[in-house]
């Protein structure tokens, strides 16, 4: 009996020990000794994370992982994706499986203060929003008073869509389903007059309807949900190339620096900003852990944010979403990163 | 002298031959009879033309996009344009020719088994049982004699399926066996061990032993021993499985009637032999049934492993029909991986049937 508690304490201890144990440069020293980054996915997520026919990862969160894989190993496909599912996710990144985590996963208080790990950094503001038949004529969430309410059951989904009837003072019937595809059926064939959920996932679930044009997307969004990259508490420099990775893309489009341009500016370039970023003013990148050039390989491998965005999510993919919140600061959204000098 | 000669016999009435004699008889027999005839039609009439309209008739076969697709029925470019991803997974292209050999492999060992005067058949099942797992690893991890490692991360799909029933299968059923013996046994330390060995696995459902595999385990390894995903939810499904297939097994050895144990140990016999020649040949006989729906349980548990990540036939499945170009492509998705299980189970259903006709001269029904 005094065995086999001694035998759990000690296993208990190799868990705890086992948590938060790594230190500023391990991640990096072991990414660049293994020559692959290790970074964490959605299974299938339109957008965000999804393998195309031939099995390649695309999507908006797939994208960071190649910016960083670009920064830290020069080579934007020299990645091991590992796709997780929503439980997994966080064990994953905290046992050590994987060395960055972008999987959709929401920016909480909760999540960066007691579960070992940090976020880096927001890479699509998304927030609930709500899905309505063009032909009820609605044009504001204001107008639904009395309405059905087609929701996932079990979610913050489910919650918020609660809170929100309640402080508008309005009643609602919720319609409850069991996964995604349920969800835009019941839609579909008239169970409920409004689908809620991410505005990002309204606008991938609004494709599978078989009339796409006869809903729309209204404007308001009633909770705050951040998505980005995350990475194990304790090592601060690892921390740093990931959410710089983020701020590189950000400040490559603020200064005009794309994909097609990149080249050109590095020999042309006068503007000091993008000097720096690209690396031919300052030790920037080596003050990273890395070299110089490393947001040259960003942008020149993976592109800017505004390229990545429109590809994967915006205009110039199917899900065809707005900018909206994802704008830049200069240009009425939230995203501001901060200045490289 | 007059000779008699026959008339050719007068052909039975139209009435009782033919496929009107046989619609009479099987068909139209009693009021009935003629009613569930009429429901069947009507069923089939509801059901299966519309399905084979759907799936054949208005479908799309051609293509390799979504605007390909615009009449009503199926959409089955979705499918072609991906079937390399729903069979190989993330594998590598150039070195899929691995996970064909491979395939050939296993059909080279099957199908000999179902015709039973192929020359050379036995060796084939002990090579297959032997040599073809070890076989089966070289040849899909790679890492030695000039073939590139491919790491277990990127198996997926079909292959990775046939990779967890096969592994499953193969290790489920000796360990099922020994932990039989074990728990049948006099010794008290190997019986208590067993009997709680099989208990405790059956206690649970296999999603928690997954989960805990994925999940839980990580957690209290030291950083930096990692050890494969694949292969923990192997761990997990074969302690799982021998657990059911040691209860089967033993199901067939309580049959056996206690005058063979005499008689073999009369001869002199010791208790490997007795067990390896006298009982269970004939205990594994009796639980064929047992023992194949057991391996079709397993083949489709299998995709369980879905919720832990592994994109199996399933898995890469749902994580395609997400995509937005697609629209409405999940009938078509679901329909193929649900054919691909069928094809595997039935296949396994029928070569039992022909396995328990094959044995069972002694006590036939």
């Amino acid at each position: 009996m005094r065995n086999l508690k001694t035998a759990l304490a000690a296993l208990g201890v190799a868990g705890a020990l086992g948590l938060g144990t790594a230190h500023a440069g391990d991640t990096l020293n072991a990414v660049k000794t293994r020559g692959e980054l290790v970074c964490g996915v959605n299974t299938g997520l339109p957008g965000f994370s999804m393998p195309d026919e031939k099995g390649h990862w695309t999507g908006i969160d797939v994208s960071i992982c190649r910016a960083v894989a670009a920064a830290v190993l020069g080579d934007a496909t020299k990645i091991k994706f590992v796709p997780l599912t929503a439980k997994e996710r966080f064990t994953a990144l905290q046992s050590g499986e994987i060395d960055m985590l972008s999987r959709n996963a929401t920016w909480t208080m909760s999540r960066d203060t007691s579960m070992g790990i940090t976020f880096a950094g927001t890479t699509y503001y998304d927030g609930q929003g709500f899905m309505v038949k063009k032909s009820l004529g609605v044009t504001s969430a204001k107008q639904l008073e009395g309405a059905s309410v087609c929701v996932l059951a079990g979610t913050t989904t489910e919650l918020n869509v609660a809170d929100y009837f309640r402080a508008q003072g309005m009643t609602f019937s919720p319609v409850v389903f069991d996964n995604p595809d349920q969800t835009s059926q019941g839609f579909e064939s008239g169970r409920c007059d409004v689908l809620t959920s991410d505005q990002s996932q309204l606008y991938a679930l609004r494709l599978k309807l078989s009339d796409p044009a006869s809903a729309v997307v209204l404007p308001e969004i009633i909770s705050k949900e951040p998505l980005g990259p995350s990475v194990r508490q304790g090592d601060d420099q690892w921390f740093a190339i990931v959410r710089w990775s983020l701020f590189a893309m950000l400040n490559a489009e603020e200064l005009g620096l794309s994909q097609a341009n990149v080249d050109d500016k590095k020999t042309t370039s006068s503007d000091p900003n993008v000097r720096r970023l690209i690396g031919l003013d300052g030790d920037f990148g080596k003050q990273l852990g890395l070299d110089n050039d490393w947001a040259y390989r960003i942008v020149k491998q993976v592109g800017n944010y505004g390229e990545v965005f429109d590809s994967t999510v915006g205009a110039g993919s199917p899900l065809g979403i707005a900018r909206g919140l994802n704008a830049l600061w200069s240009q009425g959204g939230l995203q501001y990163a901060p200045p490289v000098r | 002298m007059a000779v008699f000669e026959a008339k050719p016999a007068l052909p039975p009435p139209v009435l009782t031959r033919g496929p009107v004699g046989w619609a009479r008889q099987n068909l139209l027999s009693s009021p009935l009879n003629v009613g569930l005839t009429l429901v069947g039609v009507v069923l089939i009439v509801a059901l299966v033309v519309p399905a084979v309209d759907w799936a054949l008739l208005n479908a799309t076969f051609r293509g390799t996009t979504a605007d390909a697709c615009t009449g009503t029925g199926a959409c089955w470019p979705f499918v072609t344009t991906r079937l390399d991803f729903f069979v190989y997974g993330f594998y590598p292209p150039p070195e899929r020719w691995r996970v064909n050999v491979l395939f050939a492999l296993l059909a080279l060992v099957i199908v000999p088994q179902l015709l039973p005067r192929f020359p050379g058949r036995r060796a084939l099942a002990v090579f297959g049982f032997l040599g073809l797992p070890v076989l089966a690893a070289v040849l899909l991890l790679g890492g030695i004699a000039g073939l590139p490692f491919v790491e277990t991360g990127k198996w997926g799909g079909l292959m990775l399926t046939l990779v967890l029933a096969m592994v499953g299968i193969l290790a489920a059923l000796p360990v099922g066996v020994v932990l039989a013996l074990g728990r049948r046994s006099k010794m008290v330390v190997v019986r208590v061990s067993c009997t709680t060995f099989i208990e405790f696995w059956r206690g649970v459902p296999l999603i928690s032993v997954l989960f805990m595999a994925s999940v839980m385990l990580p957690l209290f390894l030291p950083e930096g021993v990692n050890f494969d995903k694949l292969l923990r939810a192997l761990i997990g499904i074969i302690m799982f499985q021998s657990a059911y297939m040691a209860e089967v097994v033993r199901g067939g050895l309580q049959a056996i009637p206690r005058g063979q144990f005499e008689a073999a140990h009369a001869l002199g016999l010791g208790y490997w032999r007795t067990m390896g020649l006298i009982i269970l040949p004939q205990a594994l006989k009796l639980v064929i049934p047992g023992i194949v729906n057991t391996f079709i349980a397993l083949f489709k548990d299998t995709t369980l492993v879905l919720i832990i990540g592994l994109l199996d036939v399933l898995g890469s499945v749902q994580a395609a029909i997400v995509d937005p170009a697609w629209n409405r492509v999940a009938v078509e998705g679901y329909v193929f991986a649900g054919l691909c299980y069928w094809v595997f189970c039935f296949g396994m259903s029928r070569y039992s049937h022909a396995l328990e006709r094959k044995l069972q001269t002694g006590h036939k029904r």
